[in-house]
């Protein structure tokens, strides 16, 4: 049952080089850069997100994911859920006011997979980009790159995948919408939504704690798709496979890297989802065709590179 | 040929490479398969090789994969060295889980 959790807000991605990454994301995939702070993270956002971003960039000497943060609907669900939490037996840590730019208190707890998630429920908000909230026309002019249209999921690698499936599915009121089970019926990737989209945040069986897999972003059209394959070519990026579809929620989509290793995702269509719907199972078995339908065999890149 | 000679101790591959340009890219542009293709952007640590012989220089490579000792040892990215003399390379074997996960995608 929905709690009040509505939707990825943000992530924040560690980079090698921090111009590098920025011009990456910006002339490269379209987002927008929106601020910078004091310990030298840049905020980006997609053009039709409202709030004042949805990426942070930071530069380490690792690569990686070091949050990713959902928005709740107000403060009342936010103290809700974090007492939840607690009741649950998760630690969670407050991360003040401002500690981010323009947004809220946030919440922070790590799940047994090893990845840090955050919730808060106040951002600035900007409003869409380069278009007015009274008679909008249909898109800005001056988007670069891909235009990616919003952050909409990441996948994650880890293990532990049930006690992650309890605390987003029974804690914070996430939905299964597909999962990959194997021969003996455990599952081995989940699907996770709070919304019609087949999927806010998903994660795979993996040894290792903490791995991360991509941050997706979200194009209109198979045509943006097989624009934004041109633009992989004519930069020179690195690819990891595409244009194709998934069979897993049947989104079309290209994977490449960020000039760290980060995998990034454009993908348009896929499923959708409501409370009502059970779960949609591939087989393990099947796995080639449930990530890369046309292929129907897998990349091992796809399941071993990692940040 | 213009270049640097990369010469793979490990499979006995050899190929050339441009000065400013990877040993991972020179191998791809070759043909070569070698040592295992990744992000190709120095994070995801897949490409590891170790220098057995030749100067290089290095770019920006993850601390979790190669640490500031291991670039004394030779034991750096592919996707992140760029020779500057003829290199002789050894592939390092790849991490187990990597190894565990490639077995069971293929049974």
């Amino acid at each position: 049952m929905k709690k009040g959790v509505m939707r990825p807000g943000h992530i924040q991605i560690r980079v090698l080089d921090l111009d590098e990454a920025v011009k990456h994301y910006t002339d490269l995939m379209g987002l927008i850069e929106t601020d910078r702070d004091d310990q030298g993270r840049v905020y980006l956002k997609a053009w039709t997100e409202v709030d004042k971003f949805s990426v942070v960039l930071r530069e380490a000497d690792e690569p990686g994911c070091d949050f990713m943060s959902f928005k709740v609907v107000d403060e009342a669900t936010l103290v809700q859920l974090e007492k939840d939490l607690i009741d649950y037996g998760v630690e969670v840590e407050r991360i003040p006011a401002d500690e981010l730019k323009d947004c809220g208190r946030r919440v922070r707890f790590t799940v047994p997979s090893g990845h840090a998630f955050e919730l808060f429920a106040d951002k600035k908000y900007t409003g869409k980009w380069g278009v007015s909230s009274v008679n909008p026309e249909a898109w800005p002019r001056g988007l670069q790159g891909m235009k990616a249209v919003r952050f909409d999921h990441a996948l994650f690698y880890g293990p532990e995948l049930a006690a992650v499936y309890d605390i987003f599915v029974n804690v914070l009121g996430f939905y299964l919408a597909e999962q990959v089970l194997d021969p003996e019926g455990t599952r081995v990737a989940q699907f996770l939504t709070v919304s019609m989209k087949e999927h806010d945040v998903a994660f795979i069986h993996h040894e290792e704690k903490g791995k991360f897999h991509h941050a997706s972003f979200f194009l209109d059209t198979w045509e943006a798709v097989l624009r934004a394959a041109d633009l992989i070519s004519m930069t020179d990026t690195s690819i990891d496979i595409g244009p194709t579809r998934h069979g897993l929620t049947h989104g079309q989509t290209i994977y490449f890297f960020d000039p760290s290793g980060n995998r990034n995702e454009v993908f348009c269509g896929g499923d959708y989802h409501y409370p009502d719907h059970k779960p949609i199972t591939w087989k393990a078995e099947d796995l080639g065709k449930a990530i890369f339908y046309h292929d129907r065999v897998l990349n091992e890149r796809f399941l071993t590179v990692l940040t | 040929m213009a270049g640097f000679q990369v010469i793979s101790r490990t499979t006995g591959d050899h190929f050339s490479c441009q000065e400013g340009q990877s040993v991972l890219k020179a191998m791809e542009l070759a043909g070569k398969k070698c040592v295992p293709v990744g992000c190709r952007g120095g994070g995801c640590g897949f490409c590891k090789i170790r220098i057995v012989d030749g100067d290089f220089e290095c770019g920006k490579m993850s601390k979790a994969h190669v640490p500031p000792e291991a670039i004394d040892k030779g034991e750096v990215l592919a996707c992140r060295i760029y020779p500057l003399t003829d290199l002789t390379i050894e592939c390092v074997p790849q991490p187990e889980a990597a190894f565990e996960k490639q077995t069971t995608t293929k049974a």
